[in-house]
């Protein structure tokens, strides 16, 4: 199940602008379907998953996963999955994609499926204009009209065209995708539906006028084709503005609140969709919240439970199971209690601060000592001591044992000792003396916790994401919206507030009315 | 019941002035003046009350013999007007050499107790 969910969550960008006519025709079905899924009226909460990419990079890592299935990611703004390379794919990729088949065969079936589907549709866009100027050559290629150099002309800006139509396309929606998400795009649905009766249209009108009666102007049939091209290139353009720039412009400020410590922060985004968004604020999260660490989170709780702890309830009324009575009588008496726990609570944390302090000085001290016997030799004198140099890795393991104990120890102390081990010690040691980085530069990583991101992806606790709201994911941001993402362990609370309107006025000060007067208080004794 | 009650009250006050060496001294201090910065007159209830306030009686002096207290506002000298007056003119009608004896008229706000009548009874 878990290698089902790995594989299906990477996925090409393949199908984007290829994917108009026909399979924007299975999308509007597909549509259909789930729109009244997506959009009903009750208010219930949906729980849709979102993934993220899975730890193990992938088999041939560069975006050759067909998307497919959802089509959410056309037009994705971002290029990178974790661990894998930014590529765009291109046409040869797609022969790749039968390599990455795992167990899960029936989603991705479908996905692959479809992208090919959506290929050879792409591609038939792509080559109705192209038909439409050839088809009059082949099937009555007497009877037109000579049509001399404007033809040629046009033929000259047909192809021109295509061919920036095919770079823009290339430039902007052949993406890998980042993340696999939940439910369809409206926008892209839009899209792809308005392309489809568009060229649909152009056919409709092109074989009854122009094949069924033989037209033999064969400037006015080129002409047509210009035209299409001309309407592709502002679709593709209506295309960049909808998917791409409507959501740049800030328009909320979103509060994200870790739910087990509390930590927050706040990013602006533009007009999005909640899953969109959903997927913003996880970017973000990985690089802008220190790792979640279950160990720091065990005072509290055990705090938490000596203090309802002790407290038992006798009911002396005879029988009778009065459970909500009986816990709020506790609650009651647990709170007039007057136990010293915040006592406790204050003397173990001033006496934790200075047990750091104290480990963190003598860290320091070893780590500083421990660079002072490394000194990189220069490029002479290398040839002169052949016999003792040592490369980077070397160095490290000669100068750890010197650190090791105090930095042991005070891992230990700030409860981040699963985080590192002595392998990945070791290889950031001889990173930073191949760098030249000063002890502190060495000891950033490890005196303060860092993001997610710096971490081994075994200790991340945070890789499959559930997001939880209570209204449709695919509808917009507004003000006063807050969804969940949560993970096995803990949960993100996201609170999203419009940005206020601003009113700014002006005033203009001539730099001549700049005059002061001494304000004086003296004193005269007579 | 008995009430504090804040209030102003006018006095007139006669100083005779006392030789010193070329001089005639008064033995106090004044400030404020229309010319001056009202705000930072710390005896005046009203911060834009551009007034001649006494700020320093020396002890002993002809002015502390006669009464003036420290905070009175001089509201006339020897019967000119020192309510509109700058700093300067103001010290010059106190310190008329011709003069011996300077009449000014004061004014004063004082706290006093007072004691309603009909509980006494």
């Amino acid at each position: 199940m878990s290698a089902a969910m790995d594989t299906e969550s990477t996925y090409s960008g393949y199908s984007h602008y290829s994917g108009h006519s026909k399979k924007a025709h299975r999308q509007g079905s597909r549509d259909r379907h789930k729109s009244p899924r997506s959009k009903d009226g009750s208010r219930s909460e949906k729980s849709v998953t979102i993934q993220t990419p899975p730890a193990e990079p992938l088999l041939g890592n560069d975006a050759s996963r067909a998307e497919e299935g959802q089509d959410d990611n056309w037009g994705e703004t971002t290029t990178a999955i974790t661990g894998t390379s930014e590529h765009s794919i291109s046409q040869e990729d797609i022969a790749r994609i039968s390599k990455d088949l795992e167990d899960s065969v029936g989603l991705d079936c479908k996905r692959y499926l479809g992208l090919t589907v959506a290929a050879v549709l792409g591609l038939l866009v792509f080559l109705t204009p192209i038909a439409f100027i050839l088809l009059p050559q082949i099937l009555w290629r007497d009877d037109l009209e000579p049509c001399g150099t404007v033809c040629e002309g046009l033929f000259i800006s047909v192809a021109f065209k295509l061919l920036i139509l095919l770079i823009g396309t290339w430039a902007l929606f052949f993406r890998q995708p980042k993340a696999d998400l939940p439910r369809v795009f409206v926008f892209r649905a839009l899209l792809l539906v308005l392309i489809f009766l568009f060229v649909f249209s152009y056919w409709l009108f092109y074989g009854v006028r122009i094949l069924d009666s033989k037209d033999t102007n064969y400037q006015g049939i080129v002409q047509y084709a210009v035209s299409l091209v001309d309407a592709l290139l502002f679709i593709h353009y209506l295309a960049i503005v909808l998917l791409e720039l409507r959501q740049l412009q800030p328009m909320f400020t979103v509060k994200v609140v870790r739910s087990t410590d509390g930590e927050s922060r706040y990013y602006s985004l533009g007009h999005l969709s909640i899953q969109r968004a959903a997927l913003v604020v996880l970017e973000n999260y990985y690089r802008d919240f220190t790792v979640y660490n279950p160990a720091l989170l065990t005072a509290s709780k055990s705090r938490a439970a000596k203090h309802m702890a002790g407290l038992k309830v006798y009911n002396v009324d005879g029988p009778g199971n009065n459970v909500s009575g009986q816990s709020r009588a506790m609650i009651a008496a647990a709170a007039r209690r007057r136990d010293s726990s915040h006592n406790e609570l204050y003397y173990e944390e001033a006496d934790h601060e200075r047990r750091v302090k104290k480990r963190r000085a003598r860290l320091v001290v070893a780590v500083e000592e421990a660079f002072t016997h490394i000194k990189r030799l220069q490029a002479e004198e290398q040839q002169k001591a052949p016999g003792e140099t040592m490369d980077p890795r070397e160095a490290a393991q000669a100068i750890f044992p010197s650190m090791a104990r105090a930095l042991q120890k005070y891992l230990r102390t700030t409860r981040q000792q699963q985080y590192h081990s002595m392998e990945s010690i070791l290889q950031h040691l001889s990173f930073c003396i191949t760098n030249n980085m000063t002890p502190k530069a060495f000891l950033e990583r490890y005196l303060n916790p860092g993001p997610t991101l710096q971490y081994d992806k075994d200790r991340w606790f945070s890789k499959q994401w559930t997001l939880v709201s209570e209204e449709a994911v695919t509808s917009g941001l507004q003000d006063g919206t807050v969804f969940v993402l949560k993970c096995l362990d803990f949960s993100l609370v996201v609170n999203v507030k419009k940005i206020p309107f601003i009113k700014l006025s002006e005033e203009f000060i001539d730099p001549k009315s700049h005059k002061f007067v001494l304000r004086l208080q003296s004193e005269t004794s007579v | 019941l008995s009430y504090l009650i804040f209030f102003s009250f006018q006095q007139r006050i006669e100083i005779h002035k006392l030789r010193q060496g070329d001089n005639l001294i008064l033995g106090f201090s004044i400030g404020g003046g229309i010319d001056q910065d009202p705000t930072q007159n710390p005896f005046s209830e009203d911060k834009t009350d551009k007034g001649i306030y006494v700020t320093r009686v020396t002890e002993g002096g002809p002015a502390e013999v006669a009464g003036l207290q420290i905070g009175d506002k001089i509201m006339q000298v020897n019967g000119w007007d020192m309510t509109m007056v700058t700093h300067d003119q103001a010290r010059k009608r106190l310190t008329k050499r011709n003069e011996e004896v300077v009449r000014l008229l004061v004014t004063r706000q004082s706290l006093q107790k007072a004691v309603q009548q009909s509980m006494m009874s």
